[in-house]
């Protein structure tokens, strides 16, 4: 529902001339449901902000918020929910934080006795209303940022390809593997297999909480794709409930040499390199 | 028509692909390897393909029936310097290079010839030195 101009221009006179009351009445509501989160003087600078805004929008006219007048309007809102999504602030906190303008507009109104309050009310709070969404949205889009701008984040951090020995390189994979991550454990590994011209890399899944046929599937691409290049992969870390899964599915690793831990997969490549890893005997004689 | 060099390291031929693969030249090169091999009498081929950025199925099968002729001749045949990029596609159309040796590089690739032709001779003289490490337990 878009305001007249004529109420648009009643709201901007009321909104104005009772602009400490109003904004005082405003920061005390918002300042009840935040439970003193935010400073007093930073609340009141917040609504004297949104205050500001709202003027000016509808000093120019504007019917709605949608309305090319209150382009300003927009961008204070979206500033201040983007800065509440990151400082941790709830939807419902950040929204009833515009909410809280009928609040104070009805305190206002009902001192002023006028039979056209009730539908000027009205036309308000479906601008207010607006505004709620608006900010809404911009929160959950904020938020929406934030969560894959981690995502990626953990990407990166999660697939480390380690050097063992001369000649050995290891993936320790922990989390669940999904078609993305594979993708970049599997590109990552065989550049570095090429970087250290490495013979061997062992796949340590110790830290993948689940293997169903999908993560089999990946693994089983990028051991290929190593054999493809000259290199040998050795899978390790397979944990007694994950090897029984993927007997239970049906899961063939056919001649990919799997092992129970690190350690052993580390004895096995050694052994077929030749290294020799001999226990040092005890000393009897004391 | 290009044609691509072939070179003699020791007993092994290095084969260094750079340009791209035309049937002429497939076949070009399969004619000239085979008669390297038998004047040479090289025991292995090397394949260098770290210049190719695709490998496709037309390129798989000349590795293969190179990797065959070699074979007939009594000379192995090595694939060497796969990107990984290159190793990715393979996988995912579902080609594998059937019969083929694969190492990371010629160093790499030459070693593993090295290392095959020991255990050849290895097998034509029975009691070798494995018989010694194997006696110690």
């Amino acid at each position: 529902m878009a305001l007249s101009a004529d109420e648009s221009g009643r709201l901007a006179v009321l909104l104005s001339s009772h602009v400490d009351q109003i904004t005082q009445r405003w920061a005390e509501v918002v300042a009840g449901q935040l439970h003193g989160r935010l400073s007093q003087a930073e609340l009141i600078r917040q609504v004297q902000e949104l205050h500001r805004a709202l003027v000016d929008a509808l000093d120019k006219g504007a019917a709605d918020l949608a309305s090319e007048e209150s382009v300003e309007l927009r961008a204070v809102l979206a500033e201040l929910s983007r800065g509440q999504a990151r400082e941790g602030f709830s939807a419902t906190e950040t929204a009833s934080g515009v909410f809280a303008l009928k609040d104070a507009l009805l305190t206002v109104m009902e001192a002023d006795h006028n039979a056209d309050k009730l539908r000027d009310f009205v036309a308000f709070s479906a601008l207010i209303d607006q505004m709620g969404l608006f900010t809404f949205e911009s929160y959950v889009r904020t938020r929406e940022s934030l969560i894959a701008d981690q995502a990626e984040q953990l990407l990166e951090l999660s697939t480390p390809v380690v050097k063992l020995w001369e000649g050995v390189v290891a993936v320790p994979l922990v989390g669940t593997l999904d078609s993305a991550r594979a993708q970049v454990v599997m590109e990552r590994l065989l550049q570095t297999l090429v970087e250290t011209s490495s013979p061997y890399a062992i796949i340590d899944i110790t830290g993948v909480p689940a293997v169903d046929t999908q993560v089999a599937q990946h693994i089983l691409k990028t051991v290929v794709a190593a054999r493809l290049m000259g290199a040998d992969c050795i899978i390790s870390g397979i944990r007694p409930q994950i090897a029984q899964t993927i007997v239970a599915l049906g899961i063939e690793f056919g001649d990919i040499a799997t092992k129970a831990s690190l350690a052993d997969a580390l004895r096995h490549v050694l052994r077929l390199t030749g290294v020799e890893t001999s226990r040092r005997q005890p000393r009897r004689e004391l | 028509m290009e044609r691509v060099p072939i070179l003699k390291i020791g007993d092994i031929l290095l084969v260094s692909i750079q340009v791209d693969m035309s049937d002429q030249t497939a076949v070009a090169l399969q004619e000239d390897l085979a008669e390297r091999i038998v004047a040479t009498g090289s025991h292995g081929v090397i394949i260098d393909i770290t210049a190719l950025d695709i490998v496709d199925s037309f390129v798989g099968r000349m590795l293969s029936t190179i990797a065959s002729i070699s074979r007939v001749l009594d000379a192995e045949t090595v694939v060497v310097g796969m990107r990984p990029a290159v190793a990715i596609t393979l996988v995912e159309l579902g080609l594998s290079l059937n019969g083929i040796r694969t190492a990371l590089n010629v160093e790499r690739g030459m070693e593993l010839i090295g290392a095959n032709r020991a255990d050849d001779d290895h097998d034509e003289f029975d009691d070798g030195p494995d018989a010694e490490s194997t006696a110690s337990p």
